[in-house]
């Protein structure tokens, strides 16, 4: 074995090691130290399962020229200052090959953070300690009941540090975690979902979420199946989760001000400070959000349309995207926002949706609807067209008949054809703001939103889906 | 520039003393079976706009993991520091997880017997490793497209972008498979981006990714220069069209935009794993299940689909997959009928009649796939292709016999339910045929059916001249989300009475 493998050293030494390594006339390090453990079940069975760690460091090397600023951008696995001695020499190299960044600016300055020297906080297997023995009492329970569970439980602390040759040092912990659980009766004829994201699954019960599942496909006793069209339709937080994420990820000012998204004045520009949804309606990002805590600076290992090396440690506070109906602000980059003459709004990793004046729950939406649909989910959602932000996707694991206040059966699902911009200014009634998790991409990509439910009086229904 | 062979600087790495301590430290524990897997995957993205480069960035992830079966129960653990205690440690780590699921695994895990390969290596077909082309030549490539797709008059940006990956495995286990394997891809691609008067749109590159080297972009296997100089003139087309009349068209569809077709309402659906019910609560089930193997009337008696992991510069092609199973063809529909699913060494043995071994009992037909050192394996895509009739029509013949319908080229949008039933598909540009003859593009298509009624009016495929092997980077699927690449033939093929909706009367605009 040789011996640049055979060493562990601290995420801050190997930030420290890297800056001391580079011969770029600045540099900058992010290492991340990401442990996860999760659980997967099929058939009232438990299938796959596992533990990981990886530690991820990013050399971003910058060399100034008479011409300008070139970078050049290497990540890897490492774990020694061997391997990280490699990767500063690739980033250096690839950084003196490069052509000069249009985006370049000055590095962000500043010092150590407070908790700078603390060590990265892991999860394992024993997170689910008080879970795991619950879940197979449901297994029990949903056997016993005809009932068959799938689903998937996972947890993750990721510790990141963020350090320059400009003196910044930043660390931030972040825990993100989510369970999900379909429930199918024994002929496969009904299926039902719950799910949502936690932090430390200290509030996730594997008992209650066997309960809700055996509600919901009560519910499913009546089937009344339903043909394409516009419904009265109740789409509950999680849905809107998926829609605003979409809605979020393509809100890119570059691309908006050259002309290509929802978000373009026609002509040359952006529709900052237009109207373009109802009044009262909010969407917000913010680090500080209760119980959607995320990094309070900015973390880039590339630089591309809606994010820049350069910006790596930028603070972070409340961003306003839409205020009271008006386009307020747009992913940005330092670069971006000089293009478009707007302030700096870099992407934040939560989002929230509000709506003013808005009161009760779902269920409240769920009694004042006299005949419509309510929804579990949405699922395989895909932009078919920019300029209108319209998106394709389809209901999944239940939708249910509302009828006089009440939910009085299940139906088959449908694709809709739907703009999230649109619904926005189309919808009736909201309940309030709660913690929700996105179906489509709350897995991998986004799980700290917090949205209302908002039912659409006219929601358009494309077409049937025989999935069940 | 290396020939191809495996990398020397991957096959100094210590895997072999890894997978040793490992593997003894798992027999030792008890294990009935046992897999140490060591990966190093490296990563290059080049992004381009406008004729400058906005980033270039390496991405490697080096690791291992150990997956063990105990108790009859799945245990799976991974690391990344690179010394035999760690793997001793993590192999314990894995009989860890074992026990914890043993308890609630009340149907114990088997998999099927494999056929054992001592110490083998296999290196997938290319000439150049794209990661050995220095980043300045690859750059200027793609900043010469941008400069070259902004001369056309209607465009006003254009980006283009490059994927290259090279992946070393390797695997070992307590029967005896030793792999060691290596193989390289690319992806690159293009867009022009312009306005008309009230509308905007884009044109993007149909070339499909490959599992191929540098040589792709320069050796003429593919005609980069004479897509640049036309997509500008598409465009323009394009940006003046008139939208589409809302119904029942014929189509008429080049593999540019069948391919993902495939993928998303056969590949997926013929996944025995989705068909037992394992993605129930992610990506999904199918269809097309169990019971109805060798009965389900797929499509029409023109339809023959074929899993293959052996094709050469197919994206999941390899010589040996994540559980050490030799890779393989096989038939999936045949004449229009379900024959065939994709399985892993559970699911073989699960269901042996799929695929018998000459010993009795099922095999494997090699579809195990990690996506990372991190990852478990399961169940991933074969190249999955649709057969080429053997003195098919050209596609100028299968245009000629529609009166009145679309001819599609190039994926766009895609979505498909959890069931694999009801799909909708863009494109990147759409002619109107009439009385057998292109008659110019329309605008704002998307194509709407059901799987087994689309493969259903499939009335005829095209010849072998009009087959081409498609694909992408970015298959998802499994909790924790995995992403493969696949590849997918077909010819150019006809299809009869499909739904096409207007996008903008659907965004109520």
């Amino acid at each position: 074995m040789t011996s640049q493998h055979t060493s562990t050293v601290s995420p801050q030494s190997l930030v420290e090691h890297a800056l001391a390594t580079t011969v770029a006339d600045d540099c900058l390090v992010i290492v991340r130290d990401a442990t996860s453990a999760n659980l997967r079940w099929a058939n009232n069975t438990l299938t796959t399962n596992g533990v990981m760690h990886g530690v991820t460091v990013t050399v971003v090397s910058f060399i100034r020229r008479a011409e300008g600023v070139a970078t050049g951008s290497v990540t890897g696995s490492a774990s020694s200052q061997a391997q990280v001695t490699a990767l500063v020499e690739a980033a250096d190299a690839a950084a003196r090959s490069s052509s000069p960044a249009e985006d370049a600016n000055d590095l962000v300055p500043g010092d150590a953070a407070a908790d700078w020297d603390d060590a990265p906080v892991h999860t394992d297997i024993h997170v689910y300690d008080a879970f795991a023995p619950a879940l197979g009492e449901a297994f029990g329970r949903a056997s016993a009941a005809g009932r068959v569970l799938y689903g998937f439980v996972n947890h993750e602390l990721t510790t990141t540090y963020l350090g320059s040759t400009t003196g910044l040092r930043r660390r931030h912990v972040q825990p993100t975690g989510h369970y999900g659980c379909t429930g199918k009766t024994a002929d496969l004829t009904q299926s039902a979902w719950v799910g949502g994201a936690t932090r430390d699954f200290t509030d996730v019960d594997a008992l209650v979420m066997e309960e809700s599942l055996a509600q919901r496909l009560g519910w499913g006793k009546r089937r009344v199946d339903l043909p394409a069209g516009r419904y009265d339709t109740i789409l509950p937080p999680t849905a809107m989760a998926d829609l605003m994420i979409d809605a979020y990820w393509y809100a890119g000012a570059r691309v908006a001000w050259e002309g290509q998204s929802v978000y373009s004045k026609r002509g040359v520009g952006t529709r900052i400070g237009d109207v373009i949804t109802r009044p009262g309606v909010n969407l917000f990002s913010d680090p500080a959000y209760d119980g959607l805590q995320c990094a309070p600076f900015t973390v880039a290992t590339t630089s591309d349309n809606e994010q820049s090396v350069f910006d790596n440690g930028l603070p972070l506070g409340r961003t306003d995207w839409i205020r009271d109906g008006r386009l307020t602000s747009l992913l940005q980059t330092r670069h971006s926002a000089a293009m478009t003459q707007q302030p700096v709004t870099p992407m934040i990793d939560n989002l929230a949706l509000t709506v003013d004046g808005a009161a009760g729950s779902i269920d409240d939406l769920v009694a004042g609807t006299e005949r419509g649909l309510l929804l579990t989910c949405l699922w395989y959602i895909r932009v078919v067209d920019q300029q209108s932000l319209l998106l394709t996707g389809l209901t999944r694991d239940g939708v249910y008949l509302v009828e006089n206040g009440e939910i009085t059966g299940a139906v088959n699902n449908f694709r809709f054809n739907e703009s999230p911009i649109d619904l926005l200014r189309r919808f009736s009634h909201a309940s309030q703001t709660v913690p929700s998790f996105s179906r489509e991409w709350g897995d991998d990509y986004f799980s700290r939103t917090a949205t209302p439910a908002l039912r659409v009086p006219d929601f358009n229904m494309s077409s049937v889906s025989q999935a069940m | 520039m290396s020939a191809p062979g495996l990398d020397p600087t991957f096959t100094s790495l210590p895997y072999r003393s890894l997978g040793d301590a490992a593997l003894s430290r798992a027999r030792e524990l008890g294990v009935s079976h046992a897999d140490f897997r060591f990966e190093r995957v490296r990563y290059q993205h080049l992004g381009v706009r406008d004729g400058v480069l906005q980033g270039a960035s390496d991405h490697e992830d080096l690791g291992f993991a150990v997956r063990v079966i105990h108790r009859g129960a799945w245990g799976f653990a991974s690391g990344v520091v690179l010394t035999t205690d760690e793997a001793v440690r993590v192999a314990e780590s894995a009989v860890a997880v074992a026990l914890v699921a043993a308890e609630m695994t009340p149907t114990p895990v088997e998999i099927a017997p494999e056929p054992v390969h001592d110490d083998v290596t296999w290196v997938s077909s290319y000439a150049v490793n794209p990661l050995e082309v220095p980043v300045a030549e690859k750059a200027a490539l793609l900043i010469d497209w941008t400069n070259r797709l902004r001369t056309g008059a209607a465009v006003d940006h254009a980006s283009a972008d490059l994927q290259q990956v090279q992946e070393n495995k390797y695997y070992a286990d307590l029967a005896g498979t030793r792999t060691t394997q290596q193989r390289v891809r690319l992806q690159p691609g293009f867009e022009a981006m312009g306005a008309g008067a009230d509308t905007f749109d884009s044109m993007a590159s149909i070339a499909p990714p490959v599992g191929r080297g540098w040589e792709y972009l320069t050796d003429g296997s593919y005609d980069w220069d004479d897509e640049i100089e036309q997509v500008p003139e598409l465009l323009a087309e394009k940006l003046k069209a008139p939208s589409v009349e809302a119904g029942t068209y014929d189509l008429v569809i080049h593999p540019s935009n069948l391919w993902l077709t495939i993928h998303e309402s056969i590949g997926h659906a013929t996944e025995l794993d989705r068909a037992l019910g394992y993605e129930a609560n992610y990506a999904g089930t199918s269809f097309a299940t169990y019971d109805k193997l060798n009965t389900l009337q797929y499509g029409s008696p023109v339809m023959n689909v074929t899993g293959d992991r052996t094709v050469e510069h197919g994206l999941a092609t390899i010589g040996y997959d994540d559980e050490g199973v030799q890779t393989q063809a096989w038939d999936i529909v045949k004449d229009g009928v379900l024959v065939g699913y994709q399985l892993d060494r559970a699911m073989a043995h699960m269901k042996p009649e799929l695929n018998p071994a000459d010993s009795g009992g099922g095999r494997s037909n090699g579809c195990a796939y990690a996506d990372s050192p991190g990852h478990i394996p399961i169940q991933r895509m074969a190249n999955v292709s649709l057969q080429p009739a053997p003195d098919g029509p050209s596609t100028e013949e299968l245009i000629g016999r529609v009166e009145r319908g679309l001819y599609i080229v190039g994926d766009k949008s895609w979505s498909i339910d959890m069931q694999r039933f009801n799909f909708q598909f863009t494109g990147q540009r759409f002619y109107r045929i009439a009385d057998g003859e292109l008659v110019g593009q329309v605008r704002d298509v998307a194509y709407q059916a059901t799987t087994t009624d689309f493969w259903s009016s499939m009335e005829a495929v095209g010849g072998p001249d009009t087959w081409v092997l498609g694909g992408a980077f970015n298959c998802g699927k499994a909790q924790p989300g995995q992403v493969a690449s696949v590849s997918h033939g077909c010819p150019t093929s006809l299809f009869r009475g499909v739904r096409i909706l207007n996008t903008t009367d659907e965004a109520g605009q």
